[in-house]
């Protein structure tokens, strides 16, 4: 019992802080104190996420008879979460503030969907799942509309709110044959049940509606209607942390049940995920042309971003894993640094997300909108900053598994992608004379800004000996 | 004799019936609500079923676990909804619009 406790550790700090600072603030100072829990909570999970990383590597530890798992890949994708989720928090603060919508428990319900992520990454049983899926999305359904007065917002809210809860259903359902046809919920269970290469028909109905819920989650095609109206919708704050930390979750949550649950039957769910990562690349692409609004962009943005990262599982090996893993680290990389430049996008004190106001952005702040320029370039894959990089490890996976046509298809896609982050350059450099963007002076957003941009090209040298470490952790989760 | 067929056949229609529900309704947002409780309880249904099936108490200590879980849901969906209609007015489906996708 103890030592089941001590696996858990983490996620139980982080649970207690949340709801200790809940009622403390409710009892005390209200939305007073609401900037100082902020940085507090983003405090508490940079501590939590440097102990994972410096001391937490204790090997592979399972607790509560294998519901929960500790191992080098949950910890990878929870110190990934973790300092994520504390960067969009800090982020997030002075636009917040400004706007009057900063409440005390903003911060909290980041805390409680980052243990529900947590408790995602290391679910080792169909229940955990359920129920770290649960928390993480409870608690995002609010901040979605936590600014109840808006229209937008609330309306956001709802939508996300009946298709989350609709997806939810779906995953349920399947969870609930995948019992029925396996007799447990563990999944060490359901791999023996499931290993021998033949899977009853029960089985496959249930895998494909687990798939078809988790592809909610991490909002690939065709179950991604819910994305650009939520990202639009929802406060600029808090749609930075849903292209960032959740995103890592779902992706860590499904490589978890692909590999744990029915690692033995990779060919049944191969092909689903492959056509999931083709879809969403192109959808992607092609819908965001169109676009006006840069938070609609960002959300198709990160729909095609999904789709890369899904080519990586699909590929079903140490490698394709390894190269998921990567390619989520850079990839909330870079949407923190873009965030950090919508966040500080206005025109009179007022927020404006129209692509068209950055029409010559670069005569007024020519630093600023270089690091958007090495940002766009690197969302889009440009050779030598590490987005490229990223592209390139999900690319080889897949080509190394026999997946050549999806690696085709992803080369074609990013081209096509090239077009809408290259326009958002063009506007940058070339645009029509107009009223100028202001971009306030928040040291924060600044660094934020800067720091991004700056990884994106000093991560070329070695990618921060992120490879070693996402091979390690790939190791853990595929045998 | 009432079999496990039998069970599984009902929780298989109230699930199709809640999908159906949340696509198919053009009415009211309660509705959609009610539809998404439908397929929890669909399956609750299916745990039981086969949780007794096997002789097995992990699908009974599961459905408890979604009971509490669909709940918590159920409360925060009509609070949002709360706020849909303070800044909205209306509950219809129809004026979920202010954004199209």
């Amino acid at each position: 019992m103890q030592s089941d406790l001590n696996v858990i550790l983490p996620e139980i700090i982080l649970s207690l802080y949340a709801m200790l600072a809940l009622l403390g603030a409710v009892y005390t100072t209200k939305d007073k104190a609401a900037s100082l829990i902020v940085w507090m909570t983003a405090a508490v999970m940079v501590i939590l996420g440097v102990w994972l990383l410096v001391y937490g590597d204790a090997g592979d530890r399972t607790a509560f008879f294998g519901m929960f798992i500790d191992d080098g890949f949950a910890r990878f994708s929870k110190v990934v979460i973790l300092f994520s989720a504390a960067a969009v928090l800090v982020m997030g603060q002075e636009y917040m503030l400004r706007r009057g919508m900063l409440r005390f428990e903003y911060p909290l319900l980041v805390a409680l969907a980052v243990v529900g992520m947590m408790v995602m990454v290391s679910a080792g049983d169909l229940m955990t799942l359920y129920m770290g899926l649960e928390l993480q999305s409870l608690s995002l359904y609010v901040m979605a509309s936590i600014r109840r007065d808006s229209a937008k917002a609330t309306e956001a809210g709802l939508k996300y709110f009946v298709l989350g809860a609709l997806s939810s259903g779906l995953l349920l359902y399947g969870a609930s044959l995948v019992y029925g046809f396996s007799g447990t919920t563990l999944f060490s269970g359901i791999i023996l049940a499931a290993g021998d290469g033949q899977v009853s028909l029960g089985l496959l109905f249930g895998l494909v509606f687990i798939i078809s819920g988790l592809a909610f989650k991490v909002s690939a095609v065709p179950f991604h209607m819910w994305t650009p109206d939520v990202y639009e919708g929802a406060p600029t704050p808090v749609t930075a942390f849903f292209a960032t930390a959740p995103k890592v979750a779902a992706m860590g949550l499904f490589a978890r049940v692909m590999f744990d649950a029915f690692g033995g039957v990779i060919g049944d769910w191969q092909q689903i995920v492959a056509l999931l990562s083709l879809l969403s690349m192109f959808l992607g692409a092609f819908a965001a042309i169109s676009q006006t609004n840069i938070k609609r962009l960002m959300a198709y943005s990160s729909i095609a971003h999904m789709g890369y990262a899904l080519m990586g599982l699909a590929a079903g090996t140490v490698v394709g894993v390894q190269a998921m893993l990567i390619y989520m680290a850079i990839y909330v990389t870079m949407n923190i640094g873009v965030f950090a430049f919508i966040l500080t996008m206005e025109r009179d004190g007022q927020p404006v997300v129209d692509i068209a106001s950055l029409n010559l952005y670069s005569r007024v702040q020519p630093g600023r909108a270089f690091a958007v320029l090495l940002l766009m370039f690197s969302l889009a894959g440009v050779p030598p900053l590490i987005g490229f990089f990223a592209k390139l490890w999900v690319l080889r996976a897949a080509v190394d598994a026999n997946l050549g046509w999806l690696a085709v298809a992803g080369v074609l896609a990013s081209a096509i992608a090239a077009f809408y982050y290259l326009r958002i350059v063009f506007y940058m450099y070339f645009g029509k004379e107009g009223a100028v963007l202001e971009t306030g002076r928040s040291p924060v957003l600044w660094t934020m800004l800067m720091a991004s941009a700056a990884i994106m090209l000093i991560g070329i040298v070695n990618l921060f000996g992120i490879e070693a470490a996402a091979e390690a952790a790939a190791m853990t989760l595929v045998n | 004799m009432i079999g496990l067929e039998h069970y599984l056949t009902v929780a298989a229609a109230l699930f199709v019936i809640g999908i159906f529900g949340t696509f198919l309704n053009r009415k009211n947002v309660i509705i959609l609500l009610m539809s998404i409780e439908l397929i929890l309880l669909s399956v609750n249904i299916n745990l039981v079923a086969f949780s007794s099936f096997l002789g097995d108490l992990a699908g009974q200590v599961f459905t408890l676990f979604v009971l509490t879980v669909a709940a918590a849901e159920a409360a925060i969906g009509l609070a949002i909804l709360v706020c849909f209609f303070r800044s909205r007015g209306s509950i219809a489906v129809e004026d979920v619009n202010v954004m199209k996708g």
